[in-house]
């Protein structure tokens, strides 16, 4: 491995967890045009663990991607807190704040097929962070641009390829070759196969499951797509206008959701050799909200079909709903333990594979 | 169950579309010997990843892309390219596309995008009525409020219904769909693809899906074609095809399916060029079964890697084009 | 939103789109108002039209005759002529007001040839490609190097001498930009999926070049017709300067023509060369203007500041 000093992001003490979002609140614009994109969301990763966040387009999943690096527009507010190692993000400063984006946590982007640079070479682009964030010399760093990209599959002499000579798959392990750059702690991936190919999804979703388990890394996964996401993280945040609505063990939340949104999203791909999705695919009605006319009361009533009276009026909190579960549906029964919801992740490490 | 099937209502007979290369490249074989019949109220689910050429096999069904060789037939009559015939066929034969924003004109309202095929035919009748009944049958009720619309105003589902809705009001026999749900979210594909069902159940509508979707297939279609590289590798019911799959080509991409037991088979590369098909079984570069060492066993190794195999036939009989399938067919029997 | 509903079940499909015409209407002015060079090109613009379209009423159809003139030759501004006299005792300004009907005309008239030819050419090169789109592009490529002025001026010699000859002139040399341009549009429209619907629903060339090029192409048009606007002006001018226009009608060119061939440069009669040429200036600048702001209207993406 060639030897790159990039800036310390320091070791977190035991316990802490790697990734702490507190009450996030992220708006677009502001007085009466003001959008609410984010309304208040608590998550945490563990080093070396792995979330999955469900949801569709204008739940607020890709905002808050890209608000844990503050890569958000001039015009968005943030409120809450980001603790990455137990630093606030939105408290850094301009120098800190560059320094922590890529070396602390790094993001492979939505439609990576376009975010990368058509008149550079791979090479380049991969080096680029790498000549940033350290005092590598450009030789160095085409060094390890070479090495990064055999990590992920790709042949170190391709370096010198343009994008429009790699196809979708190749175009997507570069982009995941960038995202190592810089030794990050955390990776998050919006939507990595979304515009994929059955096979070549697998493969990526195989090679970031390796990296990921190799170099001891926390991966927050975003998609639409629940049964990937089950099939890949330990834990899955379902969200919703916003919200989380539904959180646990990645497993229990596809085959078992207690929110009826989540149970909606698992049913929308159905399982093949399941008789009762045969001829029967089931959907919603209606359309994902629109953030900036969300319904009253809980934002989800007007498409459940559970809804009761009630449900019109008054908004839902997340409650416990199981073992380190917690879903925001007034439908489900608080459970008798009174214990408060534990650190997540902690007994999953074992029993999960 | 009827002794006889009903005679297909759209059928490809030894089809086959090349592209010439670019510059003196080589010819790209898209569709290389496909036999793929459609029965009146029967939804065919083609399946392939991207290159297989099941996109350019769609639309020359419907007559876009001339054929270079074989023949397509409708209601058993070749289809004729000259000006009129074809014109008139459109009328029968309608197609829905993968992305509903692009598939709209944005400067047309939704009353003109569903309208538009009734002019462009002459339609006689009360225009107005046409294009509301075509909407309501899509399910965007009441259809008056969305006439005045433009597509940027309508959510990813409403325009695909809208679509949806301009093909109908044609009041076509069969629709051919190129990833109908792909772009859509993910609440949102149910109530398509339950459209697509009500659709055949009650005007007797009949469907070819292009997806690379597998989960899709088993929503909503009767039989799936699994295509690759030019050729359909394996055909029959869904039932069968997807719960106990022979070709390897198939079994691999069910076996990386999230929710699939066992190991998943993970092939390497990308895949393959249409302008470079590989000589004998197509597959046999990325097959896990002659990597395994399986098809030597079997005795079938030289023939998976020198023997083409023959195009499978149109109709609905369950068909795998294998070596190694059949020779084990052949030792089992 | 009943009343809106009801209207729309009982009016039927033409006055549905007349309504949305109306609307679209509605939010295009609003936008261009925000945008105050293009109000203020405006203003300038809808000035001088009424001022042609007044002249017979402000200065009277007498002011042109030469044997009738009121004025002595070349006399300086007075109170009676407020920009002095010609070489014939006229009153330059109501000339002025009366070369603004021929320049209007003249320049409306040819920019409208040059940019329907050059659509035309434009729309079927971008829809055939082939050997005809080919064919096509190389004729055009040949016009738009070849000089403008040059050819304009050997049309205008060889035809007769009339305001007619000179509008052709300018129609037939100027179309070339116009054709580059919406070819460039109707290649990039026809890549779109819903060309690609029309044809599978059964549309022909005509349908698809009429319903769905032709529309998303004319925001364009119209911003090149007011650019091509200044441009048939400013030629038209020169056309006149240069002797080729019509010598019975009075232009600002031909004014410019007339004090140039009175002596007025090296007599100093200022007031006889600087209010054409002024004027000439002014409605170029005022058309470029709109159209600028028309084109950052309808394209957002230009996104040009106001």
């Amino acid at each position: 491995m060639t030897a790159v000093k990039t800036e310390s992001v320091p070791k977190p003490e035991t316990g802490q967890p790697l990734l702490d979002v507190r009450n996030l609140h992220v708006t677009y614009g502001s007085g009466a045009s003001a959008v609410p994109a984010v309304r208040g969301v608590d998550l945490r990763v563990e080093a070396g663990r792995k979330l999955g966040i469900a949801g569709e387009s204008g739940c607020g999943k890709s905002t808050l991607a890209l608000a844990l690096l503050r890569l958000l527009p001039a015009s968005a507010t943030l409120s809450g807190e980001i603790l990455l190692d137990g630093e606030d993000v939105l408290a850094m400063k301009g120098g800190r704040l560059r320094a922590v984006r890529w070396a602390g946590a790094s993001i492979v982007f939505q439609g990576a097929m376009h975010s990368l640079n058509a008149v550079h070479r791979i090479g380049d682009q991969i080096a680029e962070p790498i000549l940033l964030h350290s005092k590598a010399s450009p030789a160095a760093a085409r060094r390890r641009a070479g090495e990064l990209l055999e990590q992920v599959g790709l042949p170190a002499a391709r370096a010198d390829a343009y994008p429009h000579e790699l196809s979708g798959g190749q175009r997507q392990r570069v982009m995941i070759a960038m995202a190592l750059a810089c030794d990050p702690r955390l990776i998050i991936a919006d939507e990595p196969t979304t515009a994929l190919d059955v096979m070549i999804q697998a493969q990526i979703l195989r090679l970031i499951e390796q990296l990921v388990s190799d170099q001891d890394l926390g991966l927050i996964m975003i998609s639409h797509d629940l049964a990937v996401l089950s099939d890949t993280c330990d834990r899955l945040a379902v969200m919703y206008a916003g919200r989380v609505v539904e959180e646990g063990p990645a497993d229990q939340v596809y085959e078992n959701a207690r929110h009826p949104y989540g149970s909606a999203l698992s049913a929308a791909f159905p399982r093949i050799g399941d008789p009762a999705s045969r001829h029967a695919p089931r959907g919603l009605p209606g359309d994902p909200p629109d953030p900036s006319a969300l319904p009253s009361g809980c934002t989800f009533h007007p498409r459940c079909t559970a809804a009761l009276d009630s449900c019109a009026t008054e908004d839902q909190v997340l409650r416990p709903a199981g073992p380190s579960r917690r879903a925001a549906c007034v439908l489900v029964e608080p459970e008798a333990t009174a214990a408060p919801v534990p650190p997540d992740g902690a007994e999953e490490a074992r029993s999960t594979s | 169950m009827t002794t006889t099937p009903p005679a297909p209502l759209l059928s490809a007979q030894a089809l086959e579309v090349a592209f010439p290369g670019r510059r003196g490249a080589a010819t790209a074989r898209a569709v290389d010997g496909v036999d793929l019949d459609i029965r009146p109220g029967e939804i065919v689910a083609l399946v392939g990843e991207s290159g297989c050429g099941k996109t350019t096999l769609a639309r020359s069904l419907l007559g876009l892309v001339p054929p270079t060789a074989g023949r397509v037939t409708f209601g058993g009559e070749p289809l004729d390219y000259a000006g009129r015939a074809l014109k008139a066929y459109r009328k029968r034969v309608q197609l829905v596309l993968q992305d509903p924003s692009g598939s709209l004109n944005p400067r047309h309202t939704v009353y003109d995008a569903v309208a538009e095929g009734l002019r462009i035919h002459g339609y006689t009748g009360d225009e107005g009525a046409a294009v509301s009944g075509a909407l309501a049958r899509a399910g965007l009720r009441p259809p008056e409020r969305f006439l005045l619309r433009y597509p940027h105003e309508l959510s990813g589902g409403q325009r695909q219904r809208v679509v949806i809705a301009g093909a109908l009001v044609l009041e076509p026999e069969l629709i051919v769909a190129d990833e109908p749900v792909a772009s859509l979210d993910a609440s949102v594909r149910g109530e398509i693809l339950a459209l697509l069902l009500k659709l055949r159940d009650e005007l007797g509508l009949s469907a070819l899906v292009v997806t690379h979707d597998l989960g899709l297939a088993w929503n909503i279609a009767d039989r799936v074609a699994v295509m690759y590289l030019g050729r359909i590798v394996e055909t029959g019911d869904v039932e069968q095809i997807l719960t106990a799959p022979r070709h390897p080509y198939t079994q691999a991409l069910l076996s990386v399916l999230p929710e699939a037991d066992g190991e998943p088979v993970i092939l390497t590369g990308e895949p393959p060029d249409p302008s470079k098909v590989p000589s004998g079984c197509r597959f046999h570069a990325r097959c896990q079964v002659l990597a395994s060492g399986e098809a030597e066993r079997a005795g079938v190794a030289d023939a998976c890697r020198t023997k083409d195999l023959p195009v499978l036939e149109g109709g609905g009989r369950t068909q795998v084009a294998c070596h190694w399938v059949a020779a084990e067919t052949a030792r089992a029997v | 939103m009943t009343t809106t509903t009801d209207a729309a079940r009982i009016a039927g499909p033409r006055a549905l789109a007349w309504a949305r015409r109306r609307q679209a209407a509605a939010r295009f002015w609003q936008q261009y108002r925000g945008h105050r060079t293009g109000v203020a090109g405006l203003v300038v613009l809808a000035v001088i039209a009424l001022t042609a379209l007044s002249a017979p009423l402000l200065v009277g159809a007498g002011s042109q005759s030469v044997t009738a003139a009121p004025g002595g030759p070349l006399e300086s501004p007075s109170a009676e002529f407020p920009l002095g006299t010609d070489q014939f005792g006229r009153s330059l300004l109501a000339l002025l007001v009366w070369g603004t009907r021929v320049s209007l005309t003249v320049g409306l008239l040819a920019a409208f040839l040059s940019v329907a030819i050059g659509t035309l050419v434009g729309i079927t090169a971008g829809h055939f490609k082939g050997w005809y789109g080919n064919v096509v592009m190389r004729i055009t490529d040949w016009f738009l190097v070849m000089p403008t002025l040059v050819l304009a001026i050997a049309l205008a010699t060889v035809l007769s001498r009339s305001l007619w000859t000179t509008i052709l002139a300018i129609g037939v040399t100027t179309w070339p930009t116009t054709a580059r341009l919406v070819r460039a549009q109707t290649l990039s429209v026809e890549s779109r999926p819903y060309i690609e619907r029309s044809k599978a629903l059964g549309g022909g060339h005509g349908h698809i070049m009429s319903r769905h090029v032709l529309p998303n192409v004319m925001p364009l048009v119209l911003a090149q017709t007011t650019l091509v606007i200044s441009t048939a002006i400013l030629t038209e001018a020169t056309l006149a300067f240069l002797g080729l226009g019509d010598p019975t009608i009075v232009s600002w060119g031909g004014l410019l023509q007339d004090a140039r061939e009175a002596g007025a440069v090296s007599s100093g009669n200022w007031w006889y060369l600087a209010p054409p040429g002024l004027a000439i200036a002014v409605v170029a600048l005022a058309f470029t203007l709109c159209g600028r702001t028309i084109e950052s209207v309808l394209n957002p993406k230009l996104g040009v500041s106001r």
